[in-house]
């Protein structure tokens, strides 16, 4: 599961950002996962729960919050703007799974619905991000 | 904020020494050194691992005569495929080899997301093969990839030294090491390129000769492994290792 080399970047970049505040502890972290990488929340929590186990002390009473963002998409041709579900519906197993590994082969498996444009861009909801975290100095 | 670049580092801490090779210049033989230089290597004994960050216009798995283009299997992220005993990592497993429209944005993305989950485990040596120029790859390559050793490849052409001497501008700017210029397809004895690279305070470590043969080598390892190509190159893998 890749999903873990995802939540792992999510802890050491937080424990990393604690550490240039000076926070001895992180108390919450709020993560944003985009659709179009159409993460295993099972895989991706498991990860999280035993990574913060392994990583930093700073982490020992971090609550986790994950908010899911909708994938959005517009072409750059004709202005065009469509969201995942649509794309979804176009492309088989495997260029989904190839997506879920690095969402910007979408621009290789799929076209604007409207110009057949290679040449959109993904506006919203593309991976993993971290909104916030908050700690204790 | 963007998590992944943080984890980059641990990603590639077992990783004795990183060689970009690179040039200014298209078409100047910098996949072929670049995945020769890994078969070579691997064939001494050396643990290696070959990413192929081509974007636009990958061609190791060319080289290496790769046509299964099946997804990495997954642990802890995604782990190379083992072609020969080269550790290899390539765009190509995500796109079926089809044509990458990719913007610079994207190029970035797709950097950033192949070195923060691609698993490498211990190497002595991780050579990527480098688009051409100094654009985003490069840059990106120079920001994310701190332990990169450059290894640049020109061909004899005044047009190509041109490209070439620039990116050599540009490393030397940011203080980056230089392990050398090699001069790839040469014709005959001008010391031109030499000149030019010893002008610069940097090593010319040696010229492999145009091998007429090499295109029927292309696609096989064993063939690869015995062309004049590999003979010059093995010359230069000596002074470097």
């Amino acid at each position: 599961m890749h999903e873990w080399a995802l939540a792992e970047s999510i802890l050491v970049a937080a424990v990393d950002a604690a550490n240039k505040e000076g926070m001895k502890k992180i108390k919450e972290i709020n993560i944003g996962i985009g659709e179009l990488q159409q993460i295993s929340m099972d895989a991706f929590e498991f990860a999280l729960d035993e990574l913060i186990n392994q990583l930093d002390e700073k982490l020992k009473e971090v609550k986790i919050r994950i908010k899911t963002e909708k994938s959005n998409l517009i072409c750059n041709n004709c202005g065009h703007e469509w969201p995942f579900d649509e794309l979804k519906k176009k492309i088989n197993e495997d260029e989904g799974e190839a997506i879920h590994f690095i969402p910007e082969v979408a621009f290789v498996h799929s076209r604007c619905p409207e110009c057949k444009s290679p040449d959109f861009e993904i506006s919203k909801g593309r991976g993993v991000s971290i909104l916030s975290i908050k700690g204790e100095k | 904020m963007d998590p992944r670049p943080s984890v980059i580092d641990r990603r590639l801490s077992k990783i004795k020494k990183i060689i970009a090779v690179a040039s200014g210049k298209g078409g100047v033989g910098k996949s072929l050194v670049a995945s020769t230089l890994a078969l070579n290597l691997s064939n001494k004994g050396y643990k290696v691992g070959l990413l192929d960050l081509d974007l636009y216009g990958p061609s190791s798995h060319v080289i290496l005569g790769i046509d299964d283009f099946s997804f990495p299997e997954e642990e802890k992220g995604i782990l190379p495929h083992r072609i020969d005993d080269v550790n290899f990592m390539s765009i190509v497993y995500f796109t079926e080899d089809k044509p990458a429209p990719l913007r610079g944005m994207d190029i970035t993305n797709i950097i950033i997301e192949l070195l923060s989950i691609t698993q490498w485990g211990e190497l002595d040596y991780l050579i990527i093969d480098m688009p051409p120029g100094i654009g985003d790859e490069t840059l990106d390559v120079i920001k994310l990839v701190k332990k990169s050793e450059f290894l640049v490849v020109t061909t004899p052409s005044k047009v190509s030294m041109g490209a070439v001497e620039k990116l050599l501008t540009i490393l030397q700017e940011l203080n980056l090491p230089v392990i050398g210029v090699i001069e790839n397809m040469k014709m005959n004895d001008s010391d031109y390129i030499d000149n030019v690279v010893s002008k610069k305070g940097l090593t010319y470590l040696n010229s492999i000769y145009f091998d007429h043969a090499l295109e029927e080598s292309i696609g096989s390892l064993g063939k690869l492994l015995k062309s004049d190509f590999m003979k010059n190159l093995d010359k230069i893998v000596k002074k470097i290792v």
